[in-house]
C-alpha cells in the first residue's frame, strides 16, 4: 500500500510570533458560532450544534503551540478549535450546512469536523471517545521514535467517563507524548459541575496518574499557550503526559435547542467581564501590536470574511449519493487517498 | 504433517505476521510477560519485544482505543479482548469510532485494526465468560467478523484480517484451543474475508454454521440418515450470500446451527436472504438451530444440553428431511 505524502504547508497555521492572527483568529471562531447560530434559525443545519463562543482562548492557544504532524483529537464542541488548527469557515460552516465544501463532503455535520492536514481526527460525539485514542496515536509516535505530540481535548463532563482516567493511567505508565486539555466550562450538558463533581479543580486528579496536573486561566490566550509549551515540552522530550484544565465558560447552552436557563444568576455577566477577545485586545494595545480602536474594525471584517464563507457554503451543492456508500469499506480503489502522519 | 494445538495457529499467525510487518504490535491482558492466559502469546514477547508486545492495564476502553488510534496514524494493532465479554466497557472504541472512522474523512484516515478474543461457551466458565457476541458487531458497516473453526482457518483468517485495511473482529472458540490437529503452516495462506468453504459436501440438506459448531455439523453429518452438505461461513459480517444460496438452490434445504441465542443469531439473516432468494424452490422451510434465549449455564449437565450436540442435530436434520415440517427446539418440545 502505498501511502501519499501530503504536507502541503497549511496556510492557516497560527504562528507563535504572530499576535494580532490569533486575535483575529479568536475573532473570526467567534463569528462563525455567532453565524452558525443564525444559520440554525434559517434551516441550513440539522439535527444540533455545540457552540464554544467564550472559549476562543483556549483554542488559540493550543493551535499557536503544536505543529501539522502533531495529533489533536476534540469533542463534538470542536468548530473553535478546527478553525484554530487552520481548518477554513467554509470548510468548517459547509460541513455543519452539509455540503461537498464541508471538511467530511457533507458525511460528518457539525459534531464532526476533520482535516488530517492539520492533525485533526474526526471530532469524537461520545463523550470522553478522543482520549485513548490519543493515547494510540502517541503510541504510535513513540513507536516510530519521533517528537510528534498528541492533544486530546475534552470538556469538564469527561473527567467522570471511564475513558478518561483509563487514558491518563495508560498514558502515564507508558509515558507517552499526550497533552490531556480539559475545558472546564462548568457545566457537562447542561448539569452544573458541582452537582456531579466532588472536586472543583478537575487538575487534582492527574495526582493519581503520577502527572503534572495544572490549572490554567483559559480566557488568557498567553496563559494558555505558556502551559501548552510547557506540557509539549514535556511530551516531545519523552517525559510523558500532563494534564492542563482551562478554566472557561460558554456562553451559549449546551446545543442549539437550549436556552441555558439553569445557569446560576449572574454568572454569565461575571464572565463576560472576562471575555477572552476583549482580554487579548487589550493586551496587543498595551504591546502596541494594535491600535486602541482596532478591535471593532476587525469584528466588522471577520463578520464579512464569514458572512462571504458563508455564502459559498451555502451554493456550494449537498453530496452525490454515490458518497453515501463510497467510504464504507476499502474498495478496489484501494487507500491511495490515506494519509500518512509520519513521512517526514 | 505435524500435530499441532490449535491455540499454536492463533500464535503462529501472530509471529509471522510481526515478523513480516514491523507495523504489526499485539496488546493485551497478560499477553507479554505471561505469555497469555490461553498461550496463544506464549514466546511473542521474547522474540519481538516489549514495544511490540504490550501488557496493559485492565482498562479496555484504553487499549482498545489506542489500538485505534495507533491505527490511524499507521501501526496495524492487533488487540487481545482475553474473554469477548470484556469488550462489553469499551465497545464505543470499535462500534463508533474505529468503524466511522474512514466514512468521515472520506478515505483518508482508515484503522487496520484487528480485535481478537477468545469466545464461547462449553468449558464450565459461566453465564459472563462463555457467549460469542458476535451480534454486537455483526451488522456494524465500515467492520469485518470472522470466526474460526479449525488450525487452518485461524492461520489463514488471523492473517487476512491483519492485512485488511479495515476494522476487523476474530472471534476464536476457545474451546478449540486445546484440541490438537494435523496441520501444516504456510506462511503466504490466506481466507479471503467474506467467503464461506464447504465443509462437506451434501445433497439433502445444507447446514450454515461457523465457529465451534462446524465440528457439530461434521459429526451430525456423519450420524444423520440424510445426506448433510455443511458450509463454514467463516466471515459472519459481510456473509458469503452467494456460496450460500448455491448450495441451498442444490440440496433444496437450509438449517441454520448457530451458537448464539435464538433472538440474537445470524441465521435470522441468512434465512431471510436464502428465502427471497429461492422463495417456491426450497424443499422445506428453513431450519434454524440455536441456542435457547437463556443466559449459558454453568452445572455441566445444562451445558452440554444448552450447546447443540451432534445426535441433536442429527435428529433435527433428518425430522427436516423426512416430514418436510420444522422440528420444534429441544426447549419447546412437550416433555
Amino acid at each position: 500500500m502505498t501511502l501519499s505524502n501530503q504536507h502541503e504547508p497549511v496556510a492557516r497555521r497560527l504562528e507563535l510570533a504572530d499576535r494580532l492572527a490569533q486575535l483575529v483568529r479568536m475573532v473570526e471562531i467567534r463569528a462563525v458560532e455567532a453565524r452558525i447560530q443564525a444559520l440554525f434559525s434559517e434551516g441550513h443545519v440539522r439535527g444540533s450544534t455545540h457552540l464554544a463562543n467564550g472559549q476562543e482562548a483556549v483554542a488559540v492557544g493550543i493551535a499557536r503551540e503544536i505543529d501539522p504532524d502533531d495529533i489533536v483529537t476534540c469533542t463534538y464542541r470542536g468548530h473553535g478549535h478546527a478553525l484554530a488548527l487552520g481548518v477554513t469557515p467554509l470548510a468548517v460552516i459547509g460541513e455543519i450546512a452539509g455540503r461537498v465544501c464541508g471538511c467530511a463532503g457533507g458525511l460528518g455535520g457539525s459534531m464532526h469536523l476533520v482535516e488530517p492536514s492539520v492533525g485533526l481526527l474526526p471530532t469524537f460525539a461520545i463523550i470522553g471517545a478522543g482520549l485513548p485514542v490519543a493515547c494510540g496515536a502517541a503510541m504510535a509516535a513513540q513507536a516510530r521514535g519521533n517528537d510528534r505530540v498528541a492533544v486530546a481535548i475534552f470538556g469538564d463532563g469527561s473527567a467522570n467517563i471511564g475513558a478518561f482516567h483509563e487514558s491518563l493511567n495508560f498514558a502515564a505508565i507508558r509515558k507517552l507524548p499526550v497533552v490531556f486539555v480539559c475545558e472546564n466550562n462548568l457545566y457537562g450538558e447542561y448539569t452544573r459541575i458541582n452537582l456531579t463533581t466532588p472536586v472543583t479543580d478537575i487538575a487534582v486528579r492527574a495526582a493519581s496518574y503520577a502527572m503534572p496536573g495544572e490549572i490554567v486561566d483559559g480566557q488568557d490566550v498567553d496563559a494558555v499557550g505558556a502551559a501548552m509549551a510547557q506540557a509539549v515540552a514535556r511530551a516531545r522530550a519523552g517525559e510523558g503526559p500532563t494534564l492542563l484544565e482551562m478554566k472557561t465558560y460558554r456562553y451559549s447552552g449546551h446545543s442549539r435547542s437550549d436556552p441555558a436557563t439553569y445557569r446560576l444568576a449572574g454568572e454569565l455577566d461575571l464572565w463576560l467581564q472576562r471575555d477572552p477577545i476583549d482580554l487579548f485586545a487589550a493586551q496587543l494595545v498595551s504591546e502596541k501590536v494594535i491600535d486602541g480602536d482596532a478591535l471593532p474594525r476587525i469584528v466588522a471584517e471577520q463578520r464579512d470574511v464569514v458572512e462571504a464563507a458563508t455564502q459559498a457554503a451555502l451554493a456550494s451543492p449537498p453530496p452525490d449519493l454515490s458518497e453515501m456508500l463510497r467510504h464504507v469499506s476499502a474498495t478496489q480503489e484501494g487507500d491511495s487517498q490515506r494519509w500518512n502522519f509520519w513521512s517526514k | 504433517m505435524a500435530k499441532i494445538w490449535i491455540r499454536q495457529a492463533v500464535l503462529r499467525a501472530l509471529d509471522d505476521a510481526m515478523t513480516d510487518d514491523p507495523s504489526v504490535i499485539v496488546m493485551g491482558e497478560d499477553i507479554a510477560a505471561a505469555g497469555g492466559p490461553f498461550k496463544v502469546t506464549e514466546g511473542l514477547l521474547a522474540t519481538h519485544g516489549p514495544d511490540r508486545v504490550i501488557d496493559t492495564p485492565i482498562s479496555e476502553m484504553a487499549f482498545l482505543g489506542a489500538g485505534v488510534g495507533a491505527a490511524v496514524c499507521g501501526m496495524k494493532p492487533v488487540v487481545e479482548m482475553m474473554f469477548i465479554e470484556f469488550i462489553g466497557v469499551a465497545l464505543d472504541q470499535l462500534t463508533t469510532q474505529a468503524a466511522t472512522m474512514r466514512y468521515l474523512s472520506r478515505g483518508k484516515l482508515t484503522v487496520p485494526l484487528v480485535v481478537r478474543a477468545s469466545a464461547g461457551a462449553g468449558q464450565g466458565f459461566g453465564c459472563q465468560h462463555s457467549q460469542m457476541l458476535d451480534h454486537w458487531f455483526r451488522g456494524t458497516p465500515g467492520m469485518k467478523v470472522v470466526v474460526t473453526s479449525n488450525a487452518r482457518t485461524t492461520y489463514g483468517l488471523l492473517r487476512a484480517a491483519i492485512d485488511d485495511p479495515d476494522p476487523v473482529v476474530v472471534l476464536e472458540p476457545r474451546i478449540l484451543y486445546s484440541e490438537r490437529e494435523e496441520y501444516t503452516f504456510d506462511r503466504d495462506y490466506r481466507i479471503a474475508l467474506g467467503t464461506a468453504e464447504i465443509a462437506r459436501p451434501g445433497s439433502q440438506a445444507t447446514v450454515v454454521t461457523c465457529g465451534a459448531m462446524v465440528r457439530v455439523a461434521l459429526k451430525a453429518a456423519e450420524q444423520a440418515a440424510c445426506d448433510l452438505e455443511v458450509i463454514d461461513l467463516l466471515t459472519l459480517w459481510p456473509w458469503d450470500r452467494k456460496a450460500v444460496v448455491e448450495s441451498v438452490a442444490r440440496t433444496g434445504r437450509l438449517i441454520t446451527l448457530e451458537e448464539a441465542t435464538e433472538g440474537a443469531g445470524w441465521g435470522a439473516t441468512v434465512v431471510a436472504a436464502v428465502h427471497a432468494d429461492l422463495f417456491g424452490k426450497l424443499k422445506a422451510p428453513p431450519l434454524r438451530i440455536t441456542l435457547p434465549d437463556a443466559p449459558v449455564p454453568y452445572a455441566g449437565g445444562l451445558e452440554a444440553r444448552y450447546l447443540p450436540d451432534p445426535a441433536y442435530v442429527a435428529g433435527q436434520a433428518d425430522e427436516l428431511v423426512q416430514t418436510g415440517q420444522t422440528p420444534a427446539p429441544w426447549w419447546r418440545q412437550a416433555s
